[in-house]
């Protein structure tokens, strides 16, 4: 579904992506795991067209996505979830949904949509009228994947979801991934917090400045010694 | 001394000019919102739309609505095309570089008109049928007041609702707040700046008709000192916020001319002065307007 090959992202003269390859199915979900500045926003900013990639190749969905503009790569059902939910404060909380589906023009299948993210959602329901800056962190969060769902998107990119989250907050979200992994909704997650993106992830790979240091299935990862040590605190 | 009918004309007159200063304001404010960016051309559309309406009327003959037209559609492709050649491939720069770059589509677009129109100033007489007065109780209001009041308050709740109720206008406030986000959404950025451009350059010419009417006169620079008090006005109510452009505006109108009508004559001329003053002085103790909030974290 998403094919990654070699992409390099510069910021100045500084790379913060060094050719990275990496290739995601439909229906799987797939997590990013790295510390702090390992070069993972950097590369789903490439990939959702925010920021200009260097050199390399991004394939969604049969498209080469390298280089056209954000709004066509949500058209073609590449949607992001970005880091610190970036919902709109000043809107309300139905006016952030429909923000979400801004590319789809039917309107019978935006309030389809709109039930169904309400139903997943039934906090936003009650919140629908507010200002979506009253709303609790984690009801944020919430909203923010509710946005995302708006546009029926073929894959959902999340990240860092779990950031600024309280532990039960956190559970929640993990579990709302879950049930979209259910509905076969193919998702990439780039998490700091590794246990639980290893928890939920059929596969994973591990970002160290910006490369790729290790990948495989989230079971043997999250057994492997070297992940252990330096990402899951040592013995579970 | 102050008669209650001398102060109503006064008010009058202050409400009239916080109107033009309000849909100037505007263009300003939606523009600024979506981009950080000052746009110093704007005063200068206002120009271009009263000499495109001048050329309409006297050397063509056509009538005044539909001069005020063509003059619309004429301004908002300046507009656009300002946006596509001055501000576009600028998109990425800092603020001080777009805010140098209007400066210099301003400078550029006084020049073209001085090259083309001349310097002189020339004669811009609305016809007498606007210019009849009608007294309302101890008020004197002319045609022209009235439809400037009445066409204000249609263009602000038009606004209102294009920005509330549409998908292009909650897109436009989606920008304004968070343009990454935005983009995250799937929304055109250049569709919306392109709108932006639009209305604002529209409404421009609008205030420029009015204006000039008032003035009587149009010069090259005749947008240029009025767009800077709509400018003001927008920084007055916090720039961003179009309900505090509307507010600034109309309080930059009629402090203007209570302070026109109420110093001694000698003192009139420093009416411009007085108002770069007053925002010098809500900035002082409201740096970020009147009814601007903290500026939220933007890509």
């Amino acid at each position: 579904m998403l094919e990654i090959k070699d992409l390099v992202v510069r910021y100045g003269g500084i790379s913060a992506v060094k050719g990275i390859s990496l290739e995601i199915a439909e229906g799987e979900t797939v997590a990013l795991i790295g510390a702090n500045g390992a070069g993972k926003s950097s590369m789903l900013h490439a990939v959702s067209g925010l920021i200009k990639t260097a050199s390399g190749k991004i394939t969604f969905d049969r498209h080469d996505i390298t280089g056209i503009g954000a709004d066509r790569i949500v058209s073609l059902g590449l949607v992001q979830v970005p880091e610190g939910r970036q919902i709109f404060t000043r809107l309300s909380v139905d006016e952030n949904l429909r923000m979400g589906a801004y590319v789809n023009r039917d309107k019978a299948d935006i309030e389809r949509n709109r039930a169904r993210v309400l139903d997943l959602f039934p906090i936003l329901k009650e919140r629908a009228k507010q200002s979506a800056g009253t709303l609790s962190g984690g009801e944020q969060q919430m909203l923010a994947i509710g946005r995302a769902l708006m546009s029926s998107p073929k894959m959902l990119l999340l990240d860092e979801p779990s950031m600024g989250l309280s532990p039960i907050m956190t559970e929640e979200v993990f579990g709302v991934l879950r049930g979209l992994k259910d509905q076969g909704i193919t998702v990439f997650v780039i998490e700091q917090n590794a246990y639980d993106a290893l928890e939920l992830a059929d596969r994973a790979y591990i970002m160290e400045t910006g490369t790729i240091t290790l990948e495989g299935k989230s079971s043997d990862l999250i057994r492997d010694e070297r992940v252990k040590a330096a990402y899951l605190g040592g013995d579970i | 001394m102050i008669n209650s009918a001398y102060f109503m004309s006064m008010l009058i007159s202050g409400l009239k000019l916080g109107s033009i200063y309000a849909i100037v304001a505007i263009g300003y404010s939606i523009v600024y919102g979506i981009l950080r960016l000052i746009n110093f051309a704007h005063g200068d559309i206002m120009t271009i739309g009263v000499y495109i309406i001048l050329m309409l009327m006297n050397q063509a003959g056509v009538p005044i609505p539909a001069a005020l037209l063509i003059s619309v559609a004429f301004s908002v492709g300046v507009g656009l095309l300002i946006e596509r050649l001055a501000y576009r491939p600028l998109r990425d720069a800092s603020e001080e570089t777009t805010l140098i770059s209007s400066l210099a589509v301003s400078a550029l677009l006084q020049n073209m008109l001085q090259m083309v129109f001349s310097a002189q100033r020339q004669p811009f007489m609305l016809p007498e049928a606007l210019r009849t007065t009608h007294k309302i109780g101890i008020v004197n209001l002319s045609t022209i007041n009235i439809i400037t009041f009445i066409s204000t308050a249609i263009f602000l709740v038009i606004l209102h609702l294009v920005l509330t109720k549409t998908r292009i206008g909650t897109a436009m406030r989606a920008c304004s707040e968070n343009l990454r986000a935005a983009r995250l959404m799937g929304v055109n950025v250049n569709r919306v700046v392109m709108t932006a451009f639009a209305i604002g350059s529209g409404l421009a010419v609008i205030a420029g008709f009015l204006l000039a009417g008032e003035y009587k006169t149009v010069y090259p620079s005749l947008g240029f000192v009025p767009g800077l008090k709509a400018f003001c006005a927008a920084v007055i109510g916090g720039i961003g916020s179009l309900g505090g452009a509307v507010t600034g505006a109309f309080i930059i109108g009629i402090a203007e001319m209570l302070f026109a009508g109420l110093v001694p004559t000698t003192m009139t001329a420093y009416r411009d002065a007085f108002v770069f003053l007053l925002m010098v002085i809500v900035l002082l103790f409201r740096p970020n307007g009147l009814f601007g909030g903290s500026e939220t974290a933007r890509s």
